[in-house]
């Protein structure tokens, strides 16, 4: 496509301009009001500040004060966060009856709230300021730079960051060929899970045949526990909308579509003001920036089947079709929405598209490994004393990730496994502690970036269970199309059942690997190729841990219900009662002052009496 | 590089041309592999995963859905292949109701046919425990979802044959389930029972509901006269449950067999199709010289008259009133036998007519096919059903002396005998539309541009005394529906609609022998229909001399009071989900 008027808008006036408004609202008080941080409350503290807002004359320079909700911090188990730059100040865990305090005492009074600082878990000290927090300080910020930073709903932000001026700088140039491959010289990988090379991508799309082409955006954030992309959709939703709109001349499409969960309220509000906004500004829509370029999106927001985070099933969804996948090829790039060449992206591919075509690819191909170029955000959560969004460097390694950023194991337990990747992916373990995490890496040990969801296990964790868990999930949501899939990890699931009842022989471990082979290799989409991950991965590190629940009958970790023991040791027992009193199902007799037993017939392992007994005897294996 | 484009096929090079998917090039150069959701006729859909080769380069491809390209390198029968293969008959088998031995489609069904075929004798996964109810609440299909394998083929050809939907997909995992919508009877929903989910079924999940056992008992009955009528498009394929060629004309076969079954009478609904363009081509004339009601649509297909009522009864004006051949020919028998021949009463006879088709099971329910509470047709089987009775009687089909149907119906014209394939009733009622307006002889009675099976609409004008008349010829539902928005539209240019709703029409019904492996068996029924027509002496119907005969003693002319009462029909609006009342 050329465009055959040129650029009419200003970009750097509108900056200007916006930076004008900014400074009009004197010292900014950042609260976040990404969804973890709502669900605590943020609102109202935003509210609050609001309120108390009207009447403030804050210390120093600023003549008033105003409150800005902002995208996810990502430091979700210490919400609600609030950030002050201009003070260099974080507080942590806020609560709506601390508002007041941090007015008076310091916006107003200058003296800092130490109770509601960070406190360092290893040096017990308060920490003021995000770059002093670890969580924080090993992070690169690329495709969440401005969550936490900006308010999502407010474009006069987003341009005094320099918002939409990678797509003025694109139309400007007019040359997509020259987007395309800046992108491809930039090594961008898919961040969606598959790594398939961006710019290879969008020169398929660029080349396929047709007039009519669209722009899909996946953000179909499906993994449980991960929420990067919603963080990205909530925190900044305008880099993602200028990511697609560059995409969108780059390969020539005029029409976008962004494929949300109905889960995500708030990234679907925030997209539509952001929409809105950005159409107003005439930074969206037809003729953008004066010139012939079109570029319309719409938000579909789907019913939360995870199999549609899957690219052809994703599309058969946007038409209104059930969300089953289809066979490639035919590819998107060639036969996609509407039989239209489509080009589909993540979410968080399109947000690191402004920020290449700024600093240019060089930049990008600077961080990260020799294959993986950039950074990738991490949903990082379990037994890690930091819980939290984080985005590191490609190439990062697990130990980095887990002791430093993660601040080690909670309670001082020992490091079990991680789980990456989510219900496609795979455990690593104490020997991968030092393994960068890329996207090659991660294959070769039986892993996969997927969408970066980071599940940190310690040794009270059953790896039979977790396999277990994982398959329910996968189970649950195969789309039940292509028999391997829908009927192999059923009985996958079967088989992990029988294991963790201790009901299983090896026999069934050795058809359970057979099986999970066979759902690799013969399943139709990505959901069922990946499914067998976390077992297979499990298997390989830990499959003394399988042999011990089928020929040992025990749980090394003394999850598994079924293979729980739970008995008094008579020579302990004094015979007093307490734990029959207890028992819920009556599965405790005895004569007083006579050692007590347990009907193991009856019991069903919920471990009350253990806690009951005042003399130690009972005693769980 | 060479002009032909060429692949490999486990070493063996091979050419290929147009075709849609490495399959289609396997089939043809004789390299079997096995397939439950993949039909020729259908979209492949690449869900089943039997069709899976190795290619080189691009690993595990399911054949149905990679498209051939020059130089691809396929591995048909590999340990990859073979154990993907197994482990998907071994996961099939352990969710599937096995009682194989008394299902309906032993000896048919591809999963039992491949179990076979790759040894499984041993099902190491857990056995299905929970059974989901048997839906037989209409007359004419059986629907087991515990025999379901999930191929979707069904649910692809209501789609795409019939735009219907009547059937899809419903929940995820292994709770996946084909079922009419929101779980309902296939009753309560806009089923026609056109019966192709059946054809295109693999197992037992979809099977027609048998009425063999009813028919037994009205033969073996001493106090009954049972006779019976055969549909055009039985004859040249009932042969190929007996290892005859698709296309092979047995009707003499049939006559005999049905009278070795214990049939008192034997009639063809041959008779009745020249009768129905009596009436049809009388209407047709009428409506043309009055411009009244045009386009007129044929009514012969019970599926689309039941379409037509429950979609558009707006637009029932259009539909003949003309009963179909079966429902014609019924209430003749009933009404003239007991004058000509003493020993059969109104009471006794028992009418069986044998069709290509399910949803005729449906129409002779209909309230309106019946006289004093007695239905005109008592019984339909399908050609399948028809079949499996022979086999029962321990006939051997294919060696029976041909013997003639019995007189007064048995006597046919060309004109008759091509309703049985897509066009044909167009084609009859335009040779004697043609010969009654113009009454000048038609020079070619062969209108081969009204023929085919494959194109599913087909446009052709005539010049009748100057007037221009354009017929159209469509089959399956989708393609009407087509038609009847550009008549909604007033796009409409033509005067005559000829609407079959399995494709290709009777050739390809809902009742025949499976036809699904190619597209090209209900080609060869086709020509095997235009072949005995090409062979006989009369071909147009107003020629047929027992019709002549017939109109003189009994039913004055076409379209007279008496015709009215026996051979012309009313239908009904279904709008509100009356679907569900078939009476």
């Amino acid at each position: 496509m050329k465009l055959k008027d040129d650029v009419l808008l200003d970009i750097e006036d509108l900056k200007q301009k916006s930076i004008e408004d900014i400074n009009a609202q004197g010292l900014r008080v950042l609260i976040c009001a990404g969804t973890g941080c709502v669900a605590n409350g943020s609102l109202e503290i935003i509210d609050k500040f609001k309120e108390r807002g009207i009447n403030v004359q804050p210390l120093g320079k600023n003549d008033k004060m105003t409150a800005i909700p902002t995208g996810c911090h990502g430091f979700c188990e210490q919400g609600v966060l609030v950030v002050i730059p201009e003070l260099d100040v974080t507080y942590v865990k806020v609560k709506l009856d601390d508002v007041d305090e941090i007015i008076d005492s310091h916006i107003i009074g200058g003296n800092p709230v130490e109770r509601l600082l960070y406190t360092d878990p290893a040096t017990k000290n308060h920490v003021f300021k995000n770059e002093d927090i670890k969580f924080y300080a090993g992070q690169t910020r690329v495709s969440l730079a401005n969550c936490g930073e900006i308010n999502p709903e407010a474009i006069e932000d987003t341009l005094s960051v320099d918002g939409y001026r990678a797509l003025y700088n694109v139309l400007k140039q007019n040359d997509p060929d020259k987007v395309v491959d800046e992108i491809i010289k930039s090594g961008l990988r898919g961040r969606g899970g598959g790594g398939f090379p961006t710019g290879r991508k969008w020169m398929f799309t660029k080349m396929a045949a047709g007039d009519k082409k669209y722009v899909v955006c996946n953000g179909d954030e499906g993994d449980p526990g991960a929420f990067m992309d919603r963080s990205v959709m909530e925190g900044d939703p305008h880099k993602l909308l200028e990511g697609m709109a560059i995409a969108g001349f780059a390969v020539g499409a005029d029409e976008a579509y962004i494929y949300v969960r109905a889960e995500y309220p708030l990234a679907i509000k925030r997209l539509r003001t952001a929409i809105k906004d950005a159409e107003r500004e005439n930074l969206l829509g037809k003729r953008i920036m004066g010139t012939d370029f079109n570029f319309e999106i719409h938000i579909k927001e789907g019913a939360g089947a995870f199999v549609c985070g899957e690219e052809t099933a994703l599309i058969a969804s946007i038409e209104g079709e059930r969300g089953m996948p289809r066979p490639k090829p035919p590819f998107p790039a060639n036969k996609g929405l509407f039989g239209k060449p489509t080009l589909i992206n993540n979410v968080e591919t399109l947000a690191n598209v402004p920020v290449i075509i700024l600093k240019g690819a060089d930049w990008f191909s600077s961080l990260g490994t020799e294959t993986s170029k950039g950074t990738k955000t991490f949903a990082l959560t379990g037994e890690v004393n930091n819980t939290g969004l984080i985005e590191v460097p490609m190439g990062t390694t697990l130990r980095e990730i887990v002791f430093e950023l993660g601040g080690g194991i909670r309670n001082g337990k020992k490091f079990k496994a991680v789980q990456i990747g989510g219900p496609s992916g795979g455990c690593l373990t104490e020997e991968h502690l030092d393994l960068t995490l890329d996207y090659d890496s991660l294959i070769k040990a039986g892993a996969m970036v997927g969408s970066g969801g980071l599940v940190v296990m310690n040794e009270d964790t059953c790896i039979v269970e977790v396999a277990r868990f994982f398959m329910n999930f996968t189970q649950n949501e195969s789309c039940g199309k292509c028999t391997p899939c829908r009927e192999g990890t059923k009985n996958m699931l079967k088989i992990l059942e029988k294991i963790t009842r201790g009901e299983a022989t090896l026999d069934d471990l050795d058809l359970l690997e057979e099986l999970a082979m066979t759902v690799k290799d013969g399943s139709l989409c990505g959901l069922g190729k990946t499914a067998p991950n976390p077992v297979l991965s499990t298997l390989k590190y830990f499959r003394d841990e399988y042999i011990a629940h089928i020929v040992d009958k025990k749980c090394p970790a003394g999850v598994c219900t079924a293979l729980k023991v739970i008995e008094i040791q008579p020579e302990a027992c004094r015979g007093c009662s307490k734990c029959s009193r207890i028992c819920p199902v009556g599965a405790i007799s005895g004569e007083i002052k006579s050692p007590f037993t347990i009907d193991k017939e009856k019991c069903i392992k919920c471990g009350a009496c253990l806690e009951s007994c005042p003399f130690k005897a009972i005693i769980q294996r | 590089m060479s002009e032909n484009k060429t692949l490999f096929i486990n070493g063996k090079e091979v050419e290929f041309t147009d075709e849609i998917n490495i399959l289609e090039v396997m089939r043809k150069n004789g390299f079997n592999v096995p397939t439950f959701c993949y039909r020729p006729d259908l979209k492949p859909f690449g869900a089943c995963r039997m069709c899976v080769v190795e290619i080189e380069g691009r690993g595990i491809q399911t054949s149905c859905t990679m498209p051939p390209e020059s130089g691809l390198r396929i591995q048909t029968n590999t340990e990859r292949t073979r154990r993907i293969r197994k482990t998907v008959l071994e996961l099939l088998l352990a969710n599937h109701d096995r009682e194989c031995t008394s299902c309906e489609k032993s000896g048919s069904c591809e999963l039992q046919k491949y179990a076979e075929e790759y040894g499984i004798r041993e099902i190491r996964y857990a056995k299905k425990k929970e059974f989901l109810p048997i839906d037989d609440s209409n007359p004419s299909i059986v629907r087991d979802p515990n025999k379901c394998i999930l191929c979707g083929a069904c649910v692809r050809a209501c789609e795409e044959f019939q735009g219907h939907a009547v059937l899809g997909f419903a929940n995820r995992g292994s709770k996946t389930v084909v079922q009419p919508l929101a779980g309902k009877c296939l009753s309560e929903v806009d089923c026609v029972y056109c019966g192709q989910c059946q054809t295109v079924c693999p197992t037992g999940a979809l099977t027609i509901k048998s009425d063999i056992e009813k028919v037994w008992s009205q033969i073996t009955n001493k106090n009954k006269k049972v006779v019976v009528q055969i549909a055009p498009a039985v004859r040249v394929a009932i042969g190929e449950m007996f290892n005859l060629e698709p296309g092979e004309n047995t009707i003499g076969l049939i006559n005999t067999a049905l009278r070795e079954i214990g049939f008192d009478l034997v009639f063809d609904t041959n008779f009745s199709a020249d009768l129905t363009i009596m009436e049809e081509g009388t209407e047709f004339i009428e409506r043309l010289q009055k411009d009244e009601n045009l386009p007129m649509f044929t009514s012969c297909c019970p599926a689309w008259v039941r379409y037509l009522e429950g979609a558009h009864p707006d637009m029932l004006g259009h539909l003949s009133t003309c009963k179909s051949p079966q429902s014609m020919l019924s209430p003749v028998l009933k009404e003239v036998l007991p004058l000509r021949l003493p020993e059969y009463t109104k009471e006794n006879l028992v009418v069986v007519s044998i069709m290509p088709c399910t949803a005729k099971k449906s129409e002779a329910g209909r309230s309106e096919l019946s006289m004093n509470g007695i239905q005109d047709t008592d019984y339909v089987l399908t050609t399948k059903e028809l079949g499996r009775m022979i086999k029962e009687a321990g006939i051997n089909f294919a060696h029976l002396a041909p013997s003639k149907g019995d007189s007064p119906f048995g006597e046919y014209t060309g004109a008759g005998t091509i309703f049985g394939a897509s066009g044909g009733v167009a084609e009859a009622a335009v040779r004697t539309a043609y010969e009654l307006i113009t009454q000048q002889p038609l020079s070619d009675c062969d209108i081969k541009e009204l023929r085919g099976v494959h194109n599913r609409c087909r446009d052709v004008e005539f010049d009748i005394n100057g007037k221009k008349v354009v017929v159209r010829v469509v089959s399956t539902l989708k393609e009407a529906e087509k038609s009847i928005m550009e008549i909604k539209k007033g796009e409409a240019k033509f005067q005559l609609l000829e609407v079959m709703a399995c494709p290709g029409g009777c050739v390809n019904g809902g009742g025949q022998p499976k036809s699904c492996d190619s597209s090209l068996i209900k080609e060869k029924r086709a020509r095997g229909l235009y072949k005995e027509d090409e062979s006989l002496l009369l071909r147009k119907s107003h020629e047929n001399p027992e019709i002549q005969k017939l109109y003189e003693e009994f039913l004055e002319k076409p379209g007279s009071h008496k015709a009215h009462e026996l051979l012309h029909t009313n239908y009904k609006n279904r709008l509100k989900g009356s679907y569900k009342d078939f009476e």
